[in-house]
């Protein structure tokens, strides 16, 4: 059947961009997470969030609600334009949820920066494929959602630039992380969704 | 598209009242998709230098959306019509089980003197489908309720902290007509 073949054909060709390791490319990327307020995504970005700020109350962590985290991001950005604030997603929730990069682009909020880590499979659910390995590339979809800012890193040597583009970005800023389809650390997150809300807003807002 | 639809022999000022009682309530984030019965608070949010007005792709952008609001401390309202009910079905479960205040006011299609067949599966499940989901819902047939019931809305989301619904009828917002 024709599409399988050109699915396939274009799976070996964008491949060999999925090489970095979540667990050495994250840490690297987001630097001093302690200066973003963060919004983690379920699956596999939030067991990288919860181990990277040892489950920080700067960080809500989703790990349900499927699709939440972009658009939970604008409305804290917007809310909070003294701070920086930081979505961690995966490609399975960005794609659940494409149309919000629309409305995010509209709002446009210069404290507001995406990383989407693109390993290509739905990690949580036993490795299916997902669109983002079979041709789909969530980077042009940011921008062409209208995102000014966006970048894709694949390798080491460009995870310094993408570092200033959600830390100095003068617009919304996306940053597509492509890495290894490996699992991402020792799950240790907060489960409660309540305590989650009620320790964020104690630490952000006081009292 | 739904100027004909203004209540028939009533004046449009309840609108104006609700955003301005919303205003009064420090309520800053205006999420929408485009609807004829909340025309007024749509408009009245995109002229308001003090207020983000946002427009949404699809319904649940909203329901994320003031969960984020909250989180930094801030307040929200979501503006949508029965129809898109049905596509938060999923997302209200973060405002559920992260108890997060939500309120949301829903023009009403598929109710009172519906004429478009299309409407009435999503409007006559709408208060089923919130309340399976932990949303209390409110109606409103006149201007007079309407006021007041954003009003208790307001308290019953921003001081107890719950979500609620407040139902504009089509006995409030008249039926669109064909």
């Amino acid at each position: 059947m024709a599409p399988h073949r050109a699915s396939r054909d274009l799976t070996a060709a964008t491949a060999p961009s999925f090489v970095l390791d979540r667990r050495e490319a994250i840490p690297a990327l987001l630097g001093r997470h302690e200066d973003f307020l963060i919004v983690a995504g379920l699956s596999g970005t939030s067991r990288d969030v919860a181990a990277l700020t040892n489950n920080g109350t700067h960080a809500y962590i989703l790990t349900g609600a499927m699709g939440a985290a972009c658009m939970m991001g604008l409305g804290l950005a917007l809310g909070r334009p003294d701070r920086r604030v930081l979505v961690v997603t995966g490609d399975g929730e960005l794609l659940m949820n494409i149309g919000a990069l629309a409305t995010i682009a509209v709002m446009n909020p210069p404290n507001l920066s995406i990383v989407c880590v693109d390993n290509g499979h739905y990690g949580e659910t036993g490795y299916q494929r997902s669109h983002t390995s079979l041709g789909t590339d969530l980077e042009r979809m940011a921008a062409g959602a209208g995102i000014r800012l966006t970048r894709t890193i694949e390798q080491q040597a460009d995870i310094a630039a993408g570092a200033r583009l959600i830390r100095e970005g003068n617009a919304t800023s996306f940053v597509l992380l492509r890495v290894k389809p490996t699992e991402p650390p020792r799950d240790q997150r907060l489960l409660d969704p309540t305590g989650g809300r009620i320790r964020f807003r104690a630490s952000l807002l006081g009292g | 598209m739904m100027a004909e639809a203004q209540p028939r022999g009533e004046p449009a000022g309840w609108q104006d009242e609700v955003f301005d009682l919303l205003r009064r309530h420090q309520v800053t984030q205006f999420a929408y998709v485009p609807d004829a019965g909340h025309k007024i608070l749509i408009d009245r949010s995109l002229a308001d230098p003090d207020v983000y007005s946002i427009p949404l792709t699809t319904e649940e952008e909203g329901v994320a959306l003031l969960a984020g609001t909250d989180l930094g401390g801030g307040r929200g309202v979501l503006l949508m019509q029965s129809s898109g009910v049905g596509n938060c079905v999923n997302m209200l479960s973060l405002i559920n089980s992260g108890r997060f205040p939500f309120l949301t006011l829903v023009s009403m299609r598929g109710d009172f003197g519906e004429a478009n067949a299309w409407q009435y599966p999503m409007g006559q499940a709408t208060v089923s489908v919130l309340e399976a989901m932990g949303v209390m819902c409110l109606r409103a047939d006149n201007p007079a309720e309407a006021i007041a019931t954003v009003d208790a809305a307001l308290t019953m989301v921003f001081q107890a902290g719950r979500a609620v619904a407040v139902l504009f009828t089509q006995k409030l917002l008249g039926a669109k007509r064909f």
